[in-house]
């Protein structure tokens, strides 16, 4: 037990976690690209043709991923927030900086796809639909999350402030998406709701969560690549990056 | 299989505006992202290499 | 107890001196709230429509005004840290500074709403779930913007940057409390509405003193 607890925070060093990180990214990608292409394959060579909304709802195994991760990684972010103020290690705060910028490429992709799939469906390219809303609000938490960090010089003090607000943000969200909700139902009556919907066929949903575990692998490879260059960036003066074999070699 | 041919495939039944729209700007954005953070990591380890060659030079 | 009223008399006493910055964000709420007709058009229905959001956006814009300064002058002349280093909680003594802020800058504007909203035609029942909504709505909105204030003291860029964080954290105040007043006009009653925005108050009132105090001392670190 004592001997896990004492390995976790060995990985927990930014030092011991840059080669970690170094040897994962390949895998992720590996798997990245394989669940991206069998999603790929899957909605649009299996998912048959939706009876209602014709080859057009194929946008869906993007747009639900996209919005699934835009979700997930801001509860994952403010989740290493958290531990980095409570336990005041260095690579928390890392995590959480450089978990925002895809955190916030997914929640414009949701909101992007969203939009070209509100053009056909509902003939706006715009509706103040709940989830759409919600989407764009949480798009603006993300930037003001990059935003507050990047006008903070000193590192240590960019990632508790950081902190402080993703934590904010995360009581927050779900307040929102339901005030959000109550506000467009009060507004807008009857309108086109994924959930009411033709039932989804099993082959779709299939499609949709294969693009979400693509999405997934995607992001925790591009998060591990950040957080290496963040990590180098951070921690440039010690011994131990000066000792790293890619700093050895000859300058290019 | 869905389509006959492989202009069916990419008129997407009408659609192909739409559908190619949200999945063209989605692999872009995907492929551009990483590549941005590996010119990062790059141009930091550039940095690295060359403080540390000034640093072999100084103790020379 | 007794260093939080010292703290809240200090605030107002201090704002009662420098009486421009409180009456420009007055103005400030009255001018945004009179310029919507200009650029809309005179007509009564559409007005008493569009009323409560009007009012309250520019709310919202008008405690805005006041937030960068809510901290950054006892920042700047060392108060804070005594504050930091003074035996009361530093907890209370942020509540007293949000309270003192509401005093100065949300409580006019509850007090103010009503003649706005004779402008836009409301009637007297719509005037007074506006008023209701707004003396709920506008501590609120002063114990998040604290939150904010606290993030971006001594931060380069720290006044647009804090509209940044804080404006998005506005977004369910609005709802509930122009959708109060929306709802009491078309008949539904703003009961539901009024205690949503009740309870978010009372989650903020627990909350955001805690979450302003984290911040503050980071600030100070």
């Amino acid at each position: 037990m004592n001997n896990k607890l004492v390995n976790w925070f060995k990985f927990g060093s930014p030092q011991s976690f840059y080669p970690l990180a170094g040897k994962m990214i390949p895998w992720f990608w590996a798997l990245a690209v394989v669940f991206g292409i069998i999603g790929l394959w899957i909605s649009f060579f299996v998912a048959p043709t939706d009876f209602q909304q014709g080859e057009g709802y194929r946008i869906i195994f993007i747009h639900v991923p996209a919005a699934w991760m835009s979700m997930f990684l801001y509860i994952v972010m403010a989740t290493w927030a958290g531990l980095g103020l409570a336990l005041n290690t260095r690579l928390s705060g890392m995590m959480a900086q450089a978990i925002a910028p895809t955190g916030a490429l997914m929640a414009f992709l949701s909101l992007w796809t969203g939009a070209i799939w509100g053009k056909p469906m509902w003939g706006a390219w715009w509706v103040w639909d709940a989830r759409l809303t919600s989407a764009l609000i949480l798009f603006f938490l993300y930037i003001g999350f990059i935003a507050l960090q990047a006008a903070i010089d000193d590192a240590r003090r960019a990632d508790k402030a950081g902190a402080i607000l993703a934590l904010v943000g995360v009581v927050n969200v779900p307040i929102i998406y339901f005030s959000v909700k109550w506000w467009n139902t009060l507004h807008q009556g009857a309108s086109v709701s994924l959930t009411k919907a033709p039932a989804m066929a099993a082959t779709m949903l299939w499609g949709m969560l294969i693009m979400a575990l693509a999405f997934w692998m995607y992001s925790i490879a591009v998060t591990l690549m950040r957080v290496r260059a963040i990590i180098l960036e951070r921690e440039a003066h010690t011994e131990w990056v000066k000792n790293l074999s890619e700093i050895q070699g000859e300058p290019k | 299989m869905n389509w006959a041919s492989p202009a069916e495939f990419f008129a997407m039944g009408g659609y192909a505006l739409y559908v190619w729209g949200s999945f063209g700007v989605c692999a872009v954005l995907m492929i551009l992202e990483p590549i941005l953070v590996r010119k990062r990591q790059s141009s930091i380890l550039r940095i690295l290499r060359r403080e540390r060659q000034a640093e072999i030079l100084d103790t020379q | 107890m007794h260093s939080v009223i010292a703290i809240i008399r200090r605030d107002l006493l201090l704002a009662m001196r420098r009486k421009s910055e409180v009456l420009t964000a007055l103005f400030f709420f009255i001018i945004v709230v009179s310029l919507f007709p200009l650029g809309i058009g005179p007509e009564s229905a559409l007005l008493r429509k569009i009323a409560p959001g009007v009012i309250w956006v520019s709310a919202l814009l008008a405690t805005m005004l006041g937030l960068a300064r809510l901290f950054a002058p006892d920042h700047a002349d060392g108060t804070l840290e005594q504050m930091v280093l003074s035996p009361t909680p530093l907890g209370l003594l942020v509540a007293g500074k949000i309270v003192a802020h509401w005093i100065t800058t949300g409580l006019p504007l509850v007090l103010l709403a009503p003649v706005l909203g004779i402008q836009f035609d409301l009637d007297r029942g719509a005037l007074g779930i506006l008023v209701l909504a707004l003396l709920l709505g506008t501590p609120l909105l002063s114990l998040i913007g604290a939150i904010g204030a606290a993030l971006t003291l001594g931060v380069r860029g720290g006044g647009v940057l804090l509209s940044l964080l804080v404006l998005p954290l506005y977004v369910p105040a609005l709802i509930f409390g122009a959708g109060a007043v929306e709802s009491h006009v078309s008949g539904l009653g703003a009961g539901g509405h009024l205690s949503l925005l009740a309870a978010l108050l009372a989650l903020a009132v627990f909350f955001a003193p805690w979450a302003t105090t984290a911040a503050l001392r980071i600030a100070l670190e």
